[in-house]
């Protein structure tokens, strides 16, 4: 702990729950009482012992926390410069760390009165998460999810449905996540004396960026106890992937004030960030306003929303956290893209080199070790969060291969 | 002399002022300057111009719809301001633009505003600005001599209606039932909006209000604005030129269905 520097400067959001020029709350006046209410019982359920102890329980008995962390010897031997080490939030159940959001939102929107559960999803994961949450406590759980990711992701729509969830096909736009974002929305506004929106990410109107950090923090606070006792110190890199940022977010926040940490962000780059078909919203993006926040955005000069484009459906969104687009005018966090390819590659190498199958999202992260191994020296730790598994991929991946092998 | 609070000032105490959405660029851009005007000929007060967004999560198909279109014809907002520049050539009716923030902020706020007036628009109904967040351009609408106004909706609670009548300018659009926007049956809005409007009347003192969302009918309009000062529409009327388009008589079409929303049969 002695190496630390410990400044604790960083205090986001502000009581109008905006992160430097990011946040807000840009929804329609219908929305205001849902996101007020939702402030005021967030706030106290917080706080409140009784509903931070049912929570805690859950992460343990259900969920199967504290999640392990691993030292990855092989995957280091490979590279033969820093050790690294995998928070292995794949071993949580349903498969990746949205799980942890979607129970704390459930136990919130129980707590709430509220028996109708709505989410969005890309990838699924968080779709997943949510039946189950559901399924758990026997609410009623609806998920939007674009028609494209429906057919990308066919395995988690079984999952879904298996456990009672209804899924909606959203054919607007892209048919994407940011879709079934818009249509999770609307959804909201129609019932939202009844209904409870499980965000899931670090998207939308204040309170919710701030309230899924909360709920995904444990993922950085496990792992820097963790790192302590087996190094008996801060890791000098922590790397994840960034879609929206709900397990970059988690993963990083306890370490912000730890300058001697540097924190990298790693997005999907599609088919390269200058090719038109990217998701490197932070690379290519300008400031701008979707789904309830002022962040930065792929968009067109008429201030219209690109398509993004990543093989990994979990990333696929022209949007990210407005706590990111902070922590990257900040300087605190540095953000890179990798390409599809890379992404892949780094699925095999993982697999190879440690048996485990990352999801693509998660395989981001993992690509990006090439250009950041080299500068490391064999003194130093590369902590990565291991966001997710690979299963629900095998589709695209074997795909992948078989193509590449043609 | 503002021209919204102009055609308030000038109605008859009977009378339901009409406010009527067209989607800029819908069904095509060449049409939208001789829409408005035929609408103005046809009884519409206010005309409230829809800039397309591609992401409009306060709307229903509908609207969604009509916005795509728009898109795909190619609008942007200097065409915008070409259109309203051409009616102003020839009509002198109230005109809002109505849209959401996100390709205001990209064209430049101070930009925006500064264009809108010079053109000759006299309001702005921004659906993702609630009242703490139009900090964003307040000032600059102000400074421009452009209303803001503010939407109110039966989830509004009396505190937040003295608020946003407080903060807007023109009137206060009052969405009839909480949902997107969209035609809607009637009977179902009309029976469970009164109790709304008097809620609306007893909070919101200082500026009209308009009532807005399901109506597609003179008797929709008629019962649900019967304790309002307008009526709102929309949805009904992309979906009229949605049946008619490209047909040779689709705006004539049209035009007889605004005239009976204003006059009835």
């Amino acid at each position: 702990m002695s190496t630390q520097t410990k400044t604790k400067t960083y205090n986001y959001p502000d009581d109008r729950g905006y992160y430097g020029q990011f946040g807000g709350k840009f929804v329609p006046e219908i929305l205001i009482p849902a996101i007020q209410e939702l402030e005021a019982e967030f706030n106290k359920a917080k706080n409140d012992p009784v509903f931070n102890e049912e929570l805690a329980g859950l992460l343990d008995e259900y969920v199967g926390r504290p999640t392990k962390l691993t030292y990855a010897n092989r995957l280091t031997e490979h590279y033969g410069k820093a050790k690294i080490y995998l928070k292995r939030e794949d071993l949580c159940h349903t498969g990746a760390h949205k799980i942890n959001n979607a129970i704390g939102q459930v136990l919130l929107a129980r707590r709430m009165g509220k028996k109708r559960i709505i989410a969005e999803t890309g990838a699924g994961q968080h779709g997943v998460a949510t039946a189950t949450a559901c399924a758990k406590f026997g609410l009623d759980c609806i998920v939007y999810m674009g028609e494209e990711d429906m057919v990308r992701q066919k395995l988690n729509v079984d999952r879904m449905r298996l456990m009672g969830a209804e899924v909606r096909s959203v054919t607007s736009g892209s048919r994407t996540l940011k879709d079934a974002t818009n249509e999770a929305i609307r959804d909201w506004v129609t019932n939202v004396d009844t209904t409870f929106y499980i965000i899931g990410s670090v998207v939308g109107p204040h309170p919710y960026p701030m309230m899924v950090r909360h709920f995904h923090e444990v993922i950085g606070n496990e792992a820097k106890q963790q790192i302590h006792k087996v190094e008996s110190r801060n890791p000098d890199y922590l790397l994840a992937c960034v879609g929206g940022g709900s397990n970059a977010i988690g993963f990083f926040y306890p370490f912000i004030d730890d300058e001697s940490v540097d924190i990298i962000g790693i997005e999907a780059a599609g088919f390269g960030v200058d090719s038109g078909k990217t998701a490197a919203t932070m690379t290519k993006g300008t400031p701008g306003i979707l789904h309830g926040s002022l962040s930065y955005l792929l968009q067109s000069d008429e201030g219209q929303i690109e398509l993004a484009h990543s093989i990994s459906a979990g990333l696929d969104y022209p949007g990210v956290g407005p706590e990111h687009a902070h922590l990257k005018d900040l300087g605190r966090v540095k953000y890179h893209a990798v390409t599809d390819e890379e992404a892949m590659n780094a699925v095999k190498l993982l697999s190879e080199t440690e048996g485990i199958i990352p999801a693509l999202e998660t395989a981001h992260a993992f690509a990006w070790l090439e250009k950041l191994m080299p500068e490391t020296s064999e003194d130093e730790i590369v902590m990565i969060n291991l966001s997710g598994r690979g299963d629900k991929d095998m589709g695209t991946i074997s795909e992948y291969i078989r193509e590449e092998n043609n | 002399m503002n021209r919204i609070q102009h055609v308030f000032d000038n109605k008859k105490p009977d009378e339901k002022l009409m406010s009527l959405f067209i989607t800029a660029g819908y069904p095509d851009l060449e049409s939208t300057v001789d829409l408005i005007l035929g609408f103005e000929k046809n009884g519409a007060d206010i005309i409230e111009l829809g800039m397309p967004f591609s992401d409009p999560l306060a709307d229903g198909p509908t609207i969604q719809y009509s916005s795509d279109v728009a898109i795909k014809n190619g609008i942007t907002m200097n065409k915008i301001f070409e259109m309203v520049e051409k009616v102003r050539e020839s009509s002198e009716i109230p005109i809002i633009l109505m849209g959401y923030m996100n390709p205001v902020l990209r064209y430049g706020v101070n930009r925006f505003t500064r264009k809108a007036a010079e053109v000759g628009v006299d309001g702005l109904i921004i659906p993702d600005i609630p009242i703490e967040e139009d900090g964003i351009i307040k000032k600059q609408a102000e400074e421009n001599g452009l209303d803001i106004i503010h939407l109110v909706a039966p989830n509004t609670s009396d505190e937040r209606m003295k608020l946003a009548d407080e903060n807007s300018q023109g009137f206060v659009y009052c969405v009839s039932v909480t949902g997107v926007t969209g035609a809607r049956d009637g009977d179902e809005v009309s029976k469970s909006v009164d109790r709304f409007i008097e809620r609306v009347r007893a909070n919101i003192t200082l500026n009209p209000v308009m009532v807005g969302f399901g109506i597609r009918s003179h008797q929709d309009a008629q019962n649900i604005a019967l304790n309002a000062d307008g009526f709102i529409v929309g949805s009904a009327l992309i979906d009229t030129i949605k049946q008619h388009y490209p047909k040779e008589n689709w705006q004539s079409e049209l035009m007889s269905f605004v005239h009976s929303l204003k006059f009835g049969k």
